[in-house]
């Protein structure tokens, strides 16, 4: 190793970070070398934005009681609190979501808050901000940076009629164009990209770092890595895993590198298991089914599950898995052929699954899932009230509110599932994550449902909690035969209680897997290292 | 003494503890300049159930999601042509009704004002509803100014439609409807006198009052129905309606519907207790009126119930009814009572208006 | 070929739908009008003098994303508050005036600065937030004017303060004070004034440089102090002195003078071209000279001079008189609105307008430049109405101001402005169409109805409905813009790279 290697642009030793008492960040180190292509890996919730943003000294981190551990800039310790020093310590980043205007010309987004300009009789008077632009240095400037990753585009042309792909170069040069760059951070960046279009990144990434401006990666995509980064740091639940080498080691490795740990149970096996799943009743089965859900793609699916089975849906956040339930619910638009127990769903029908029997519990709880304003018993009752007309008294014409039977049904709810509250008069919003997530199982049961989709049970809820939620879906899998699909980031909770999980990855199915397959297989099918599905249980 | 009073702003909001304070004030100086607290306070209950109804369009459209209804105006261009239609007929005056008893037929009269009311609103609603649908995120700026220009294009309207009764159009051979049409023939104070008593000076209007709550309690009855709570919940997160299979937009319409309706309604009341229709921009200013009435009782722009309409009603009336008299005793002859109207009923939508803050700001 | 023309003619009309629908108003109700020319025009040019640079105070604004700027009645009740206290002090003629807008400059910034503050609690709600403290702030302005004035602070005149001497009369009479002050200037006086204030910038600007050791193109700032000197000298020449004694300008000499400008301006650039073309410094970009384009301008040039010789028009062109220097004035706003685009406080404000997510990534201070950008709407605005009070020469105290927002926001909208964007051009063609139809629509209304008041509510529901129809298809767009992401193929509309 050369005497160049030995120094590091950025050191982050030992950093640890508390939300609330909730430890995100355990310890985690980050090394990088002047102009090394460094990719950070890890899934969902491992700590990497947490760690980015205390990069960046981002006001999240330092409202929230700031963090713990050193962070060195080419040796020199700093503190870096605020965004602005960031930027001044020469640590960019392009953001995934493009941060342009469209209305402005490539100069104009490029040199945005940076603007060359020159005094006038005005500025005199009033200060630096009546100075006059000087458009042709800004020109120079912003021609200069975009020949540096080799974009061929008039500099004066608005952005708002250029193609998705040149957008993120735009960014990219905006980043260089500041003075004394040394650090990019790239946030996923080639997740809105095509293929072709991200290949052209990651040949600009090679640029750039061939310039000596080191470059963090972060990306799901196992193949990018490879092809590009050389070094690498794995983090997972808060911890350190491992720096490695890109050539010494290997996309097996780091696929088990990042799911790797044992499976413990979540849920006490004294819950008989007696069912006999037969393999002919198909309770949802989806063909060519796709979703336009912002963010949530879903891209084409062919999937069967089975009556009285426990089906879990995994992936990482942005591939599509949510996409799924969503679609079927009516929340956003789908397509395709849907069909609930052998009848055919019509997806353009607003509540169409309701009348089917299908309930959902939606992944986000206080923006989908409940009336923050309304009482607990509103809450449970309120689908089972629309859908099956329930909790209502007939006066004349009208179907009014029965507020006797809607009460003693939410009490009966409240106690079967624990509900901690004042009482049901209670609003929904000033209760805790983990009854809030109980509240809007209450109101799914309530609809009595033959399928129930469950969208990340655990987000935010203590691991009591948890194991109160995961239990009662099981029991009731086991003991109403309820067809019971979990849809979770959390690979663990899927391979503690279902029985068979597919996992999605860029919004089609990658493969069918069994929660005792290798965490190899788990972690090559969620990097998308499978794409189309190579293997089908 | 601090901390109580911090406790009070807390719990009510800063402008409704200045509100009650300067309404108990006026009660204290119209006392101190010994007038009679009886009168006024009939005037308050008159002025509450005058204007309680068009506060009460309020109710739906906020509960529905398309926030605080500036263009009321809509529905009350309905009621105008209502009893325009039913004092060119002269119900009121028609033998056979008459005969049977004159209040009678000032009744007739006033609820075929709101039938017919009623119809044209629910068309114009149904309309107006259609447009909010599509500018979801900025209706109380449209609602405005949609209300100004239904009122400007009715002013032309009004100069052309045909109407022939010596009682509507000008004398003179003038063109157009009058101003101000006079209700004396027609239905004028029907709902005022009817069941009315007096206990010393203080006159209660019974039947408006009755009418008045009549209405609160169909909307009360309405947001306990099937259709009013999945209107509620679409108004208030249309993700979770949805979710619920509510079609969003259709609860908008009826949500919409209503209040244009209630408005229809609640510029005859209106008009019955003030004696007179006013045309052309009298009505202009009428949803600023409602606005800040149902805000002072406790409303935002994103939840209204029927109580804050009738608390938020009565103190703006109330301070109203007051202010004018104890006004003058300070300087006589002002339109001080008026400048306070500006000022407290804009300044409580402003205040209103800086607390959603980013509500409805989509990037 | 054919084809794209036709679709970008398609385009084009549609883009202007409201300037287009708004002409044939315009034409059709002159028309129905059966009014003479000679009626119309010179009544439109008293118009677009006293209402421009009102119209043209909201641009600003609406570049800087806070929409259209309701709030301009707060400006023009500045400028009542001070043209109320200096009408009480006595002082007037030009004096008289430049010293209201001193003191209404303070005031309107003042006011400003607290829209700006309010506004940026309502961002996202400016337009109906501006509205309502329209409103609100009336309740202030009668308080002031009715009670404050005379009651709190005592004052005694009898011609300004109701007889009780507490509150201000209905009218005020600007006949002896500030009538006129602004558009009686002569023109001699205004070049000799705009000269000494150029040496006077010349001097500062190389003293500055100077003290401060930069570096001085001597060369330059000595052709431009001769400039100066020589436009200066051309005055003492016996007839241009004379043609500039006056206060007013002949429509017809500014015609002939502006297509002189025009001619001269275009030979100008083409030499500038050709001198850069033979160094080989040829400009790039949206800004380069496009021979082609010149002629075009010179010939339209031309055209417009032959035009004049048409009897007709001659007729109506030698009834207007412009009065010079409060059309400079608007001319001067203009300017001001351009070069504050180009300035780094100009480019902070389309940054904030465009987005402010991006503005705060780029270290923009996002409220600050909202604030700015309200202070100069209300001040311009202030001062857009003194223009306008010392052409009518009187006050309504209590109405003055109410109408103020409305008309101005209806007529740069009938240019064709939005929401989201304006510029200098739609606010002037905004004027000329709307005000031409408040001239015409009452006549209208008496020959097509037999009643010129309808007419007049014709034209007060056109500017709430113009009003309404924009805000309308704003909200309209935003709220569609979202739907469309969702349903967007992400796969289209991507092109390779080259």
């Amino acid at each position: 190793m050369d005497k160049a290697k030995e120094t590091y642009v950025l050191k982050m030793d030992n950093i640890a970070k508390e939300y609330y008492g909730n430890r995100v960040l355990k310890g985690v180190n980050l090394q990088i070398h002047p102009g090394e292509i460094h990719a950070l890996m890890g899934e969902n919730g491992a700590g990497k934005s947490t760690l980015m943003n205390i990069l960046f000294g981002m006001p999240v981190i330092h409202s929230t009681g700031g963090f713990e551990g050193t962070v060195e800039i080419n040796g020199e310790p700093v503190q870096i609190d605020t965004p602005l020093k960031a930027m001044e310590m020469g640590i960019g980043m392009v953001h995934q979501e493009f941060m342009l205007i469209p209305g402005f010309t490539v100069t104009e987004n490029i040199k945005v808050g940076r603007e060359i300009s020159t005094p006038n009789l005005a500025s005199r008077l009033f200060g630096r901000s009546m100075e006059t632009l000087d458009v042709k240095a800004m020109r120079q400037d912003a021609k200069k940076a975009l020949d540096t990753i080799g974009l061929q585009i008039e500099e004066y042309a608005k952005v708002a009629g250029l193609p998705v792909g040149y957008m993120q170069f735009i960014e990219i040069a905006r980043e260089l164009d500041k003075t004394g760059i040394q650090l990019l951070v790239f946030d996923e960046p080639t997740a809105v990209l095509t293929e072709s279009e991200a290949e052209r990144l990651l040949e600009a990434m090679r640029v750039i770092s061939s310039k000596g401006i080191a470059i963090i990666f972060i990306t799901h995509r196992l193949d990018e890595v490879m092809a590009v980064a050389d070094s690498m740091t794995i983090l997972r639940d808060g911890e350190y895993v491992a720096r490695k080498e890109i050539k010494d080691t290997s996309a097996v490795e780091i696929a088990e590198l990042m799911i790797g740990r044992k499976v413990e149970k979540l849920v006490d096996d004294s819950i008989p298991d007696d069912r006999t799943i037969d393999h002919k009743r198909v309770a949802v089965s989806l063909r060519n089914y796709r979703v336009d859900m912002p963010g949530e793609q879903v891209k084409g699916i062919d999937l069967d599950i089975q009556k009285g089975e426990i089906f879990g849906i995994g992936g990482l956040a942005g591939q599509g898995k949510l996409g799924i339930p969503n679609g079927i619910m009516g929340l956003y638009k789908a397509y395709g052929e849907v069909k609930i127990d052998g009848q055919a769903l019509n997806l353009n029908k607003l509540g169409d699954a309701l009348d089917h029997r299908v309930a959902f519990v939606s992944e986000d709880r206080r923006g989908v899932g409940l009336l923050l304003d309304e009482s607990i018993e509103h809450n449970i009752i309120f689908s089972a009230m629309q859908t099956n007309k329930r909790f209502l008294k007939k006066i004349a014409w009208m179907n009014l509110y029965d507020g006797g039977a809607a009460k003693s049904h939410a009490e009966e709810m409240v106690k079967t599932l624990d509900i901690r509250c004042t009482g049901i008069k209670q609003a929904a919003g000033a209760l805790s994550g983990g009854n809030q997530q109980k509240v809007c199982l209450a109101r799914a049961l309530t609809l009595e449902p033959d399928v129930l989709f469950v969208s990340e049970p655990t987000r935010g809820i203590d691991i009591g909690a948890k194991k109160l939620v995961l239990e009662y879906l099981t029991k009731l899998n086991r003991e109403q035969g309820m067809t019971v699909i979990i849809v979770s980031s959390e690979l663990m909770e899927l391979r503690s209680v279902s029985d068979r999980i597919a996992i999605i990855s860029d919004g089609k199915l990658a493969c069918i897997l069994k929660p005792d397959d290798s965490d190899a297989d788990f972690g090559l099918a969620m990097s998308g290292a499978w794409k189309g599905g190579k293997k089908n249980a | 003494m601090r901390n109580p009073f911090k406790l009070l702003v807390d719990k009510f909001g800063l402008p409704r503890v200045i509100i009650v304070t300067f309404f108990l004030f006026l009660v204290a100086a119209a006392g101190g300049f010994h007038m009679n607290l009886m009168q006024l306070l009939s005037d308050c209950l008159r002025r509450w159930g005058m204007f309680g109804i068009l506060a009460l369009a309020m109710v739906p459209a906020v509960q529905c999601g398309i926030g605080l209804n500036f263009g009321i105006s809509m529905g009350i261009v309905g009621g105008l042509l209502g009893g325009l239609i039913v004092v060119q007929f002269r119900v009121a005056e028609h033998p056979a009704l008459v005969n049977i008893h004159p209040m009678f037929a000032m009744w007739v009269a006033v609820l075929a004002a709101i039938a017919i009311g009623v119809v044209l609103a629910t068309g114009i609603g149904y309309l107006y509803g259609l447009l909010l649908n599509r500018v979801k995120g900025s209706e109380m700026t449209v609602t405005t100014y949609v209300g100004f220009s239904i009122i400007a294009f009715m002013n032309m309207m009004w100069m052309l439609l045909p109407f022939t009764d010596g009682e509507l159009i000008w004398p003179n051979a003038g063109k157009g409807l009058r101003n101000t049409i006079s209700l004396a023939a027609s239905f004028s104070n029907v709902m005022n006198n009817t069941l009315a008593f007096k206990i010393g000076s203080l006159t209660v209007p019974t039947g408006l009052l009755l009418f008045f709550f009549l209405m609160c309690f169909l909307v009360w009855l309405f947001m306990r129905s099937k259709t009013g709570m999945a209107m509620s919940a679409a108004g208030a997160n249309p993700m979770f309606a949805t979710a619920a299979g509510i079609n969003v937009n259709k609860m908008r319409l009826v949500g919409t519907i209503l209040s244009t309706v209630l408005a229809a309604v609640g510029i005859l009341v209106y008009a019955q207790g003030y004696g007179f229709m006013q045309l052309y921009n009298g009505p202009m200013m009428m949803g600023f009126t409602s606005v800040a009435a149902v805000l002072i009782g406790g409303a935002s722009p994103k939840r209204a119930k029927i109580t804050h309409v009738l608390i938020g009603t009565f103190l703006f009336q109330g301070i109203l009814a007051l202010g004018l008299p104890v006004a003058n005793q300070f300087i006589p002859e002002s339109n001080l009572s008026e400048v306070a109207r500006l000022i407290i009923s804009n300044g409580i939508i402003i205040y209103a208006l800086s607390q959603v803050k980013g509500g409805s700001g989509r990037e | 070929m054919n084809k794209h023309t036709n679709r970008s003619a398609v385009d084009f009309l549609f883009q202007n739908k409201v300037v287009i629908i708004f002409l044939f108003l315009c034409v059709g109700a002159t028309i129905a009008s059966k009014q003479p020319l000679t009626f119309v025009i010179p009544e439109l040019f008293t118009r677009i003098a006293r209402n421009s640079f009102i119209v043209l105070s909201l641009i600003i604004p609406v570049i800087a994303g806070m929409g259209l700027n309701f709030g301009i009645v707060i400006g023009a009740m500045a400028a009542q508050i001070a043209v109320f206290l200096t009408t009480y002090w006595g002082l007037t003629g030009i004096s008289g005036f430049l010293a209201t807008m001193a003191l209404t400059t303070p005031i309107a910034v003042f006011f400003g600065f607290l829209v700006g503050k309010l506004f940026n609690y309502m961002k996202g709600n400016e337009m109906i937030g501006g509205l309502v403290l329209g409103y609100f702030a009336e309740g202030i302005y009668q308080l002031l004017f009715l009670f404050i004035f005379g009651g709190v602070i005592k004052m005694n005149n009898s011609t300004l303060m109701i007889p009780t001497g507490v509150g201000v009369k209905n009218t005020i009479d600007f006949k002896d004070t500030i009538k006129y002050a602004l558009d009686t200037v002569p023109m001699l006086t205004i070049v000799e004034v705009a000269f000494y204030l150029v040496m006077i910038g010349i001097v500062c600007s190389t003293a500055f440089k100077l003290v401060k050791k930069q570096e001085i193109n001597w060369k330059v700032t000595g052709i431009e102090a001769a400039g100066a000197a020589a436009v200066y000298g051309l005055t003492f020449i016996g007839p241009v002195e004379r043609f500039l004694s006056t206060d007013r300008l002949l429509l017809l000499s500014a015609v002939e003078l502006s297509c002189l400008v025009t001619v001269l301006w275009q030979v100008f650039q083409f030499a500038k071209w050709q001198v850069q073309k033979k160094r080989g410094r040829e400009e790039l970009g949206p800004n380069r000279f496009i021979p082609q384009k010149a002629i075009v301008y010179v010939v339209l040039a031309g055209v417009v001079y032959g035009l004049t010789y048409i009897p007709v028009l001659f007729k109506v062109l030698t009834v207007v008189k412009l009065p010079v220097m409060t059309y400079l004035c608007i001319g001067a706003l203009c300017c001001f609105n351009n070069i504050l685009m180009k300035t780094r406080l100009g480019q902070n404000m389309r940054t904030v307008g465009q987005s402010r997510t991006v503005a705060n990534a780029a270290g923009i201070d996002v409220d600050k430049t909202r604030i700015i950008a309200m202070i100069f709407s209300t001040v311009l605005a202030g001062w857009g109405q003194l223009i306008f009070l010392q052409n009518v020469g009187t006050l309504s105290t209590y109405g003055a101001h109410t109408q103020v927002g409305q008309f101005a926001i209806a007529a740069l909208l009938v240019g064709g402005a939005s929401v989201q964007k304006a510029t200098n051009k739609q606010a002037l063609l905004g004027i000329v169409l709307f005000h031409t139809l408040f001239i015409v629509s009452p006549l209208a209304g008496k020959e097509l109805f037999g009643d010129p008041v309808i007419g007049e509510y014709f034209r007060v529901f056109v500017s709430y409905g113009v009003i309404a129809m924009s805000l309308a298809m704003h909200a309209w767009k935003k709220a569609a813009k979202p739907k469309e992401e969702e349903t967007a193929d992400p796969g289209e509309g991507r092109v390779e790279m080259a």
